[in-house]
């Protein structure tokens, strides 16, 4: 596993390599199987992939952030139902059902874990990071949160409650971080920046103006 | 089932480390497979219950030291072969041998694509209102099917308030083996650490699952 193929993925580096793993191997024999087969169609894959790798990502859900923060009756909507609110914001890819939105405030931080596999909400985060699939992940988020926060270099009050949301059903999670301190008046492009994917799962905190 | 997947809880599985900049796809493959995983549900090969219930069912080792789409990959192979839509001789060769049946919504293609960017609905209409409201106590069942459950271990047995209802959903453990809907009422479910971890549990925390009402008896 090597990172860099991302760089440069119109030129399908693996298929360079003199040696194809096993796995390469028998994924494409299975796409080839499954293009003869009539079951898809090749070109259909590419664009899924292709969205995943260029649309769909924690920014969509970062714009999301920022209007709450900037503007509260789209705030309360949110809270109330956010698969609802999110489709109301044009520029956001369009969210299935069943969004739960969860605000963190100076009392109680949320955190979002799926510990049987690894739900999460795709259309307003993108794929999950491999952290986030991971065994180390699942096993303590929900027995260890502070733990974990401090695998990320966080560290909470000790009387904030923590309150770890374990995806286990079709229900989809997004943490609504507390806005920054010092960013008044600022607008909800320049927010958004501030908003991290992790603060979103709630693993970490939005940047600060001065750390930006 | 009691499987490895089911790992809240769990401990010595060490530190959570995170990659900066982590790209899509580290692979070329893991992207297809990504794609073939999604395309084949959306059109009605697999449904999500029955694929997570043939991830789960990978060798407790194999699970462990497979990535997320490595995983994804063998189950999508071990469940298409068991339902005879591909032959294991068929991805041996690469080729298509056979005729197959189509699948049920027929061949996934660019028209497809747009659908399956979001989410299914797994929201249904009631049988019946539903058994618990906001507030009230309740005990998950202890229960241990050897099939597909979303109930993890780590609350079987606990005491927790209903928080919210989340409407009426397709139930996982039906679905999976393949025996239709069942909708049920699914509810966020709240517990204290201690609940769950004792009397040693971080005193400010709180764990919730979503559960489905047969998961759960009045406390």
């Amino acid at each position: 596993m090597s990172g860099h193929h991302h760089d440069d993925h119109h030129h399908h580096h693996d298929d360079d390599h003199s040696e194809l793993s096993e796995t390469q191997l028998r994924v494409r024999a299975l796409e080839t199987v499954l293009t003869e087969k009539g079951y898809v169609d090749p070109k259909a894959l590419d664009a899924i992939v292709e969205a995943y790798e260029t649309k769909i990502g924690p920014r969509n859900g970062a714009a999301v952030v920022a209007r709450a923060w900037t503007d509260p009756a789209f705030k309360t909507a949110l809270l109330k139902d956010a698969s609802k609110a999110v489709a109301t914001l044009g520029h956001v890819s369009r969210v299935g059902d069943h969004l739960i939105a969860v605000e963190n405030t100076p009392a109680t931080h949320n955190m979002i874990v799926c510990t049987l596999c690894s739900c999460y909400p795709w259309e307003v985060l993108g794929l999950p990071p491999v952290w986030y699939k991971s065994s180390p992940y699942r096993s303590r988020a929900v027995k260890d949160p502070r733990g974990v926060l401090a695998d990320f270099g966080v560290s909470l009050p000790n009387e904030t409650e923590i309150r770890v949301w374990d995806s286990t059903a079709e229900t989809r999670f997004i943490v609504l971080p507390m806005r920054p301190a010092g960013t008044e008046g600022w607008s909800e492009e320049k927010l958004a920046e501030l908003v991290t994917r992790d603060s979103m799962i709630g693993t970490s905190l939005p940047k600060t103006p001065d750390a930006k | 089932m009691d499987g490895v997947h089911d790992m809240g809880g769990m401990d010595g599985f060490g530190k959570v480390e995170v990659e900066q900049n982590e790209p899509a796809f580290h692979e070329r493959w893991e992207g297809r497979v990504m794609a073939m995983v999604r395309t084949i549900g959306a059109n009605g090969g697999l449904n999500i219950d029955t694929q997570r219930f043939s991830r789960e069912s990978l060798p407790p080792a194999l699970y462990l030291a497979s990535s997320y789409y490595r995983k994804w990959f063998l189950a999508l192979e071990r469940s298409m072969i068991a339902r005879g839509m591909v032959g294991a001789d068929e991805i041996e060769s690469g080729r298509s041998l056979r005729q197959s049946p189509p699948l049920p919504r027929g061949t996934f293609s660019m028209k497809d694509v747009e659908r399956v960017m979001t989410r299914g609905s797994f929201g249904r209409d009631p049988a019946a209102p539903p058994a618990f409201k906001v507030g009230d106590r309740v005990r998950t069942k202890n229960i241990h099917p050897a099939t597909h459950t979303r109930l993890p271990r780590y609350v079987r047995g606990h005491a927790g308030v209903i928080e919210r209802i989340n409407g009426c959903h397709v139930f996982p453990d039906t679905n999976a083996r393949g025996e239709g809907d069942h909708p049920q009422w699914l509810y966020t479910v709240v517990f204290d650490g201690s609940e769950l971890w004792g009397p040693d549990s971080d005193p400010t925390l709180k764990v919730s699952i979503e559960a489905f009402e047969p998961y759960l008896e009045r406390a």
